[in-house]
């Protein structure tokens, strides 16, 4: 299989249209199975008791979050040493989606804490660390916005996540740092329970559904930004006729 | 895991607000996230035909 | 090379002698900020000297963004930035020198006037040593990393407080780091971890941020 055919836009456009159905009924269908192992065959946690069925959820989408990111970040950086067109609007597909995830990793972590430590906040390495990463995702966003030109928009951007990317891995290793040394670690909201194996089951399932649904939906909004950028191009032209 | 009833699933453990404002908020940016991802198709849709018209008949624009 | 460095250098801190008012002005935003704390949350000896290592690093790193969205955006308006970019000299050198000048111009200041705030807050004078040392290190690392943004929000409507935006989130473990040496010296822990966690962040950010702010500038340039 030549990759290279795909990196032209109208096949990628093919490719990732077939994509699409599939991506999103496996993650719906793993979906399903995660979450009924999660309530219906993992057991009550013997510290945290039910509140800790969160995780099905906390987990995916934290980690999903920074996957994102680093995804983007590579497409930023193909982009930019290949000067093409494709990579970068995969990596502006993906941002929404992985500001979204990250944001529900926050939100679910946040309310996680408030059974566990009592409130609504906590400012623990992990919530802590995936605040930056919403704000580092939220800088990119408006960055973009804030650019007119397409073709430095995205330059720009994969600038910024190239810088963001290197950043991350410091970031968190010091929030870690700072977070014990002034808490201690008996507060941290994430500590997972020991996993019963059936919980790591559920875990993994819903990861596996939360990277399928992101596959899903940024190839989906891909097709819709290589429809808008392409629109000059008979191909483009041809489908929209087509569809009209 | 056994639930004894219906009730006691919902109240999961008296953290039911919980586990379910964490799940509801994020079946709601799902939701909100496709349906974003729709309108945003339509949008562009109805954009580009409008622009494909422009193309095919410039002189009734702006006339 | 090292001419084409220091005519650089030498140009604008020229410019900034001449316009006094620019580094004044976040001189003075940084006494200022940091002397609103006190009168946010009360005189209380104790309560100041635990919260000022962060106050004073806060308001240090807000009082540099002020001016760097201003880096390259006098020479960008008068056209001199782009004669600069399409000289035959590394665009890296030109970033490298204006960010060395920004420095010595708001960062260098900051420093001087920090022990007197420092006793402000009620810090021993080990504790505004360490504070001192630590913004040292620190305050480079945000004319770095602030440099970047700068090239790469150059001419944007809104630039200045995207810039602080961009910024932030890079560079809280300087922030973390620093205020946390302070800490540690006033708790008696000691702060030489997080110094040299420190330096390790600025030595990361003098190999990195040098480049890609100079293709930030060739981005924005075209």
């Amino acid at each position: 299989m030549n990759l290279y055919h795909y990196a032209s836009p109208p096949n990628f456009y093919k490719l990732a249209g077939t994509l699409v159905p599939w991506a999103a009924w496996s993650a719906a269908i793993l979906g399903v199975c995660g979450l009924y192992i999660g309530f219906f065959v993992a057991p009550t946690d013997f510290q945290q008791g039910e509140a800790y069925r969160i995780i099905f959820i906390h987990v995916p989408s934290a980690w999903m979050g920074m996957l994102i990111y680093l995804v983007m970040a590579f497409w930023g950086a193909i982009g930019l040493a290949f000067n093409a067109r494709l990579p970068f609007m995969l990596m502006r597909a993906l941002a929404p989606t992985g500001a979204v995830l990250t944001a529900v990793a926050l939100w679910t972590g946040a309310v996680w804490g408030k059974p566990m430590w009592g409130t609504w906040w906590v400012w623990d390495a992990r919530l802590t660390s995936t605040l930056i990463l919403l704000f580092l995702y939220m800088g990119t966003l408006a960055l973009w916005s804030a650019i007119e030109d397409t073709k430095r928009s995205d330059r720009a951007g994969a600038l910024l996540t190239l810088i963001g990317v290197v950043n991350v891995p410091i970031i968190m290793f010091s929030v870690v740092w700072w977070n014990t040394l002034h808490q201690g670690s008996s507060i941290g909201v994430t500590h997972a329970p020991k996993m019963a194996a059936t919980m790591m089951q559920a875990v993994l399932l819903m990861t596996a559904s939360a990277w399928l649904y992101a596959i899903a939906v940024v190839l989906a909004r891909v097709r819709r930004i290589i429809v808008e950028r392409e629109r000059k191009t008979e191909w483009v032209q041809k489908l929209l006729t087509a569809e009209a | 895991m056994e639930w004894a009833s219906w009730s006691e699933f919902w109240n999961m453990g008296g953290r039911g607000f919980f586990v379910w404002s964490a799940y509801g908020v994020t079946a709601v940016c799902v939701v909100a996230e496709l349906m974003w991802l729709r309108h945003a198709a339509r949008q562009s849709q109805r954009r580009l035909a409008r622009m494909q018209e422009w193309d095919k008949s410039p002189e009734q624009v702006g006339s | 090379m090292g001419r084409f460095f220091l005519s650089v250098l030498r140009r604008d801190l020229t410019i900034a002698a001449r316009r006094r008012g620019d580094w004044l002005t976040a001189l003075f935003f940084f006494v200022m900020v940091s002397s609103l704390f006190p009168l946010g949350v009360g005189p209380d000896p104790e309560l100041l000297k635990l919260i000022g290592p962060g106050v004073l690093w806060v308001a240090a790193t807000l009082a540099s963004l002020l001016s760097l969205s201003r880096l390259f955006e006098d020479d960008h308006r008068d056209g001199s930035l782009e004669q600069m970019v399409l000289s035959p000299a590394p665009v890296v050198l030109l970033v490298l020198g204006k960010t060395l000048a920004h420095w010595m111009i708001y960062g260098i200041p900051l420093l001087l006037i920090t022990p007197v705030l420092g006793m402000q807050f009620n810090l021993s004078a080990d504790a505004i040593g360490v504070l001192v040392f630590s913004l040292l290190l620190g305050t480079p690392i945000l004319s770095l990393l602030g440099a970047t943004g700068a090239a790469l929000t150059l001419g944007l409507r809104g630039g200045g407080v995207l810039l602080t935006l961009l910024v932030l989130p890079l560079y809280t473990p300087a922030l973390i780091f620093g205020a946390g040496a302070v800490a540690g010296v006033m708790a008696g822990t000691g702060a030489e971890a997080q110094l040299s966690l420190l330096g390790a962040f600025f030595l990361v950010s003098f190999i990195v941020a040098p480049w890609i702010a100079a293709a930030s500038l060739g981005v924005s340039l075209e």
